[in-house]
């Protein structure tokens, strides 16, 4: 059963002499518990394709389904909620909360959700992560490799259906960005969740079960 | 050459992206408020002063005891000045009815300057009409109250000195015959070419010429300083501010509020751009660490920004410049109906005024951030948490504090208002500043026990502690400046009210002999008009101070010098009147035996006396002393009879007076001047209405031009809160996006950012209305002298309008955070 399902994403933007069109007739379904890596160069569109995938931007045409719920027949609103309920999120750039400290960066999905004791299942996977020590830091007490850590805690907190992560090594040295995605792929197993992956690594990309390769916008294969 | 480019460059680029609009926008509004306040002021300061005038008859005039030297003609004629020239002096007159002694006035064709007559006649609407100039030459204007004495009416023939003339009005109102406060006999008003025909001029006639000019003030101005070097003994210049006390200190204090305004506007808008400026710089850090990297030397970073910054400045400045000069002549023009003579066009001060202002402004706060700047480091393009967050240095707002501090003295145009505003506004910076930083360390602390949204909220204040202080500082000083300017606006619009009761005195009698005392109350008894307080008056010439001998050339005041040179009023009471206040010394006991005099404290600081000083008078060549044991304020705005000198009974009660009263006559009763007149025939009775009149319009318009200044003051700090809430907007806009991206709700966004603004305004409102208060108060007591009574509903409606105008401006300020879709937001901020 298809998780996650794509029908003719485009996403175009205006500019004052042309149209650019910047993922064009995406059409694509991912099954429940697969791994899946979007491929490409830079700005072959991939990261936007995940943005529409997840809802976090809306397309020029096409419609995307997350567990069978329309995502753009929803409100801003709507999508949010579903996103809380559903989705994990994983950033090249981490994009903690500068204002809150690590606990209280994890604890936030699960507060907006309105979910019970917060603080104590976000310091479990927090201890997960082996982060169980720095609790109290800000993120700009902590280096990289641990804020992608707390993005990724935070990300499991919810126990979502589905994974976006979005070049989550990208900002990272390789040592640090492996054991990241050891991190990432141990959690996705232990809880079952659907990672949809986006990244130019093709290294990394292999170690998905299914590719999806995407230049200047369009899908050009999928193996 | 080419750092100019690069910055034009750059310039533009930063325009279309956005960053520059909040900056040239707070500049926009600090220049535009500052000149609209200044042109705007200016013209209804000159606007007033005119109106005030019509009390003179003309903008200003030279009084002498002989005929005016020609060179002051000539110096009126070279500053293209109306003029016009009276010469009043006592004569007999008689008619059919008797004969009287009057206060002859001959007037030029062109009198009055300013202001009109009013003369009675029965068929018009309140029994009088307006009419400008004076009477045509063969025809005589009479004071009402000659009528009454020998019965002289319309078309009858008036004989004064040689002259017949037909009297051809009866006057009710003369504009400027309030200034002959003393003057004893009825006016007869004749014109200038009759004059000769009377043959009452004479070697040695007791006669006083005055000299009116009228037109632009600076014309008016440059008159003053050409003639006054070479005022000769028995002459002297006289405006109206030296003559009214009533209108003056109306004035004065007009005059303040319009100060304290504008210099609010100026604190409000100088806030806005150190805030703009702030968040500007803020977001260049990254492109200098990029220039700096591609071999930008500090010098080039420097130019590169300052540059831009110049441009703007010019930009900010002339478009504010503009826009106050159209805002002003649309508010002239609505206000212009109220008032009776037209406003004079503005001078060109206030768009300078406002341009420097704009620049000290922008320079001083831009300069700290801008050499901040240059040093930023080139390892920040790699590791972005280098310097990034940018805390409130003070160092950094030192320099644009110390042009602030020099702009609110120079605005203030007034050394202790302009050290009050500044005292003022440091005090209430420490407090804020503190207090502050006190209470986002409480709420942060008590957040715990907040429930999810609300928590994040308050845990937000903490962590952004220095930008929420800077956003509580300025919303404080903005919510305070305008609660302030509310309070003291409120205070002196009520007190202008008060001071101007209905049943204010709007009569004098003058001259009531001490054996008619009795019958006088009697006569009042019987008429059923409230039995007035009869004042002694006894004339007398103060001639030592201590022992040291009191000369006119001693003092170079001019009123001083007046004040030694004549004899002038003294009375004596047992008790102090309920409008005078001792402000040094001590009042003297009922019944003192020991002879002693209390002092009006302004004269006594132009003559130079001390409470200990001896005082020697002469009384009709009798001379006496006493010591001063108490200095007095007097409320000169209580229109009722009051004295520079006064003494115990004791003292003076042994020498002739004659007796003052003042009291309230409603309309239409002239019959009771007539009678008094009749029965009393040595009794004088002067009419104050016209100068109550006058001086309750003057207050009218001071009023309404406050209310407008004021509205603008509120602008101003309308533009802090909405640089205060974009100051930190960029944050906010990235936290939305990742909360929108983890599930948030709009809700859940809308109450977040609820709390954090919610904490925000009511922390700034707590402190403003803290510092209004007492600001109000030392400010309505030490610089309007306005009595200063506490309000408590105005400091609670502006803490909750301040708190909920906060949250309200915040969540629309960044709405941008709740409504757009989140990728779009995290793509343009990281």
């Amino acid at each position: 059963m298809s998780i996650v399902r794509a029908e003719g994403l485009t996403k175009q933007v205006e500019t004052p002499d042309h149209v650019l069109v910047i993922v064009r007739d995406a059409t694509f379904e991912v099954r429940e518990g697969e791994a899946v890596a979007i491929l490409g160069a830079s700005g072959s569109g991939k990261s936007t394709l995940l943005g529409l995938l997840a809802g976090l931007d809306v397309p020029s045409r096409g419609r995307a389904w997350i567990d069978g719920a329309d995502l753009f027949a929803l409100s801003e609103d709507g999508r949010a909620q579903l996103r809380g309920r559903m989705v994990g999120f994983v950033f090249q750039s981490f994009q903690l909360l500068p204002a809150l400290t690590a606990l209280e960066n994890v604890m936030l999905p699960l507060e907006l959700a309105g979910g019970a004791d917060a603080a104590a299942r976000a310091r479990r996977v927090l201890e997960r992560v082996g982060l169980g020590e720095r609790l109290g830091h800000y993120p700009r007490q902590l280096s990289g490799g641990e804020q992608q850590r707390v993005a990724v805690a935070r990300a499991f907190v919810t126990e979502p259906k589905v994974l976006f992560a979005d070049e989550p090594t990208g900002n990272l040295d390789s040592a640090t960005g492996e054991q990241v995605i050891e991190l990432l792929f141990e959690m996705n197993r232990e809880h079952g969740t659907t990672l949809v992956l986006v990244t130019h690594d093709p290294e990394l990309a292999k170690r998905c079960g299914r590719r999806i390769h995407i230049a200047a916008g369009e899908i050009t294969g999928v193996d | 050459m080419k750092r100019i480019q690069i910055a034009m460059k750059m310039l533009r680029r930063n325009w279309s992206a956005g960053e520059l609009r909040v900056l040239l926008a707070a500049l926009f509004i600090a220049v535009a408020s500052v000149t609209t306040v200044g042109f705007f002021a200016d013209r209804v300061q000159a606007a007033l002063d005119r109106q005030a005038n019509e009390l003179l008859g003309g903008d200003l005039m030279v009084i002498a005891d002989h005929p005016i030297p020609p060179y002051i003609p000539e110096a009126a004629k070279g500053e293209r000045l109306a003029i016009a020239e009276t010469l009043t002096f006592p004569s007999m007159v008689s008619a059919e009815g008797g004969v009287n002694l009057a206060e002859i006035k001959s007037v030029s064709d062109s009198w009055p300057l300013r202001g009109r007559l009013r003369l009675a006649d029965a068929s018009a609407p309140q029994g009088e009409r307006e009419v400008a100039g004076g009477p045509k030459p063969g025809t005589t204007w009479v004071g009402l109250p000659l009528t009454a004495r020998i019965g002289v009416k319309v078309g009858d023939t008036l004989q004064v000195g040689k002259a017949s003339l037909v009297v051809a009005a009866i006057i009710a109102r003369e504009p400027d015959s309030v200034l002959d406060y003393f003057g004893i006999a009825p006016r007869v008003l004749i014109n200038a070419a009759d004059l000769p025909a009377t043959q009452l001029i004479q070697v040695g006639s007791r006669v006083t010429h005055r000299f009116l000019v009228g037109g632009e003030t600076k014309a008016i101005e440059r008159f003053r300083e050409a003639v006054k070097p070479r005022i000769a003994r028995g002459e002297r210049i006289e405006g109206v501010r030296d003559s009214r006390g009533e209108v003056r200190s109306a004035l004065e204090r007009a005059q303040r509020f319009l100060g304290l305004a504008a210099l609010l506007s100026v604190v409000l808008a100088s806030v806005a751009v150190a805030l703009a400026a702030r968040r500007f710089s803020q977001r260049q850090i990254d492109a200098a660490a990029m220039m700096r990297c591609f071999g930008a030397t500090q010098a080039d970073l420097f130019a590169i920004h300052a540059w831009q910054f110049v441009v703007l400045g010019i930009a900010g400045c002339l478009l504010g410049s503009a826009a106050g000069f159209g805002a002003q002549a649309a508010m002239a023009q609505w206000l212009s109906s109220f008032f009776t003579v037209t406003l004079p066009l503005p001078g060109p001060l206030p768009a300078l005024r406002g341009a420097v202002i704009g620049f000290v402004l922008l320079l001083g706060f831009t300069l700290p951030p801008l050499l901040r700047l240059r040093n930023v480091s080139t390892l920040r393009v790699l590791r972005r948490d280098l310097g990034a967050a940018e805390p409130l240095s003070l160092a950094a707002f030192v320099l644009g504090l110390a042009a602030l501090s020099a702009l609110i003295v120079w605005q203030a145009g007034d050394v202790r208002l302009g050290s009050y505003a500044l005292a003022g506004f440091f005090a209430a910076l420490v407090v804020c500043a503190v207090a502050g930083y006190a209470l986002i360390r409480l709420v942060a602390r008590a957040r715990g026990a907040a429930p999810g949204p609300w928590r994040y909220g308050l845990a937000n204040l903490r962590r952004r502690t220095w930008g929420s202080l800077v956003q509580i500082m300025a919303l404080g000083l903005g919510i305070m400046a305008m609660l302030m300017l509310t309070l003291v606006r409120t205070e002196l619009i009520t007190k202008w009210q008060e001071s101007m009761p209905p049943d204010m005195p709007n009569r004098f009698a003058i001259n009531i002999q001490t054996d008619q005392l009795r019958d006088v109350k009697a006569y009042f008894d019987a008429i059923r008009l409230e039995n007035p307080d009869l004042y002694p008056m006894v004339r007398g010439r103060l001639t030592a101070i201590s022992g040291k001998p009191v000369k006119g050339e001693n003092y170079s005041d001019e009123r001083a010098k007046r004040l030694a040179e004549r004899e002038f009023n003294l009375s004596w009471s047992d008790e102090l009147k309920a409008d005078n206040k001792i402000v040094a010394g001590e009042f003297w006991k009922h019944g003192a035996a020991e002879p002693q005099f209390s002092v009006e404290e302004g004269i006594a600081k132009t003559l130079g006396i001390n409470v200990g000083d001896t005082l020697a008078y002469d009384i009709a060549g009798t001379t006496f002393s006493a010591k001063v044991t108490s200095l007095r304020k007097v409320d000169w705005d209580s229109f009722k009879p009051n004295f520079f000198v006064i003494s115990n009974p004791a003292l003076l009660r042994s020498y002739p007076a004659s007796w003052i009263t003042s009291f309230h006559l409603g309309p239409g009763r002239e019959d009771v001047i007539a009678g008094l007149v009749k029965r009393f025939p040595n009794v004088s009775v002067i009419d104050l209405t016209a100068l109550m009149q006058q001086f309750q319009r003057i207050t009218d318009q001071v009023s309404r031009a406050v209310e407008v200044v004021f509205l603008f003051a509120i602008a101003a700090g309308l533009v802090v809160l909405f640089a205060a809430i974009t100051s930190t907007q960029d944050e906010r806009v990235f936290e939305g996006a990742i909360l929108r991206t983890l599930g948030a709700s709009r809700r859940q966004m809308m109450t977040l950012q609820l709390a954090e603004f919610l904490a925000i305004g009511l922390l700034a409102g707590t402190i403003a209305a803290a510092g209004a208060v007492a600001l109000a108060m030392v400010l309505s007591d030490k610089v309007l002298g306005v009595p200063y009574e506490f309000h408590w509903r105005l400091p609670v409606i502006g803490l909750v309008v301040g708190g909920l105008g906060v949250a309200l401006a915040g969540l629309i300020g960044t709405r941008r955070a709740v409504s757009s879709p989140p990728l779009q937001t995290l793509r343009a901020v990281t």
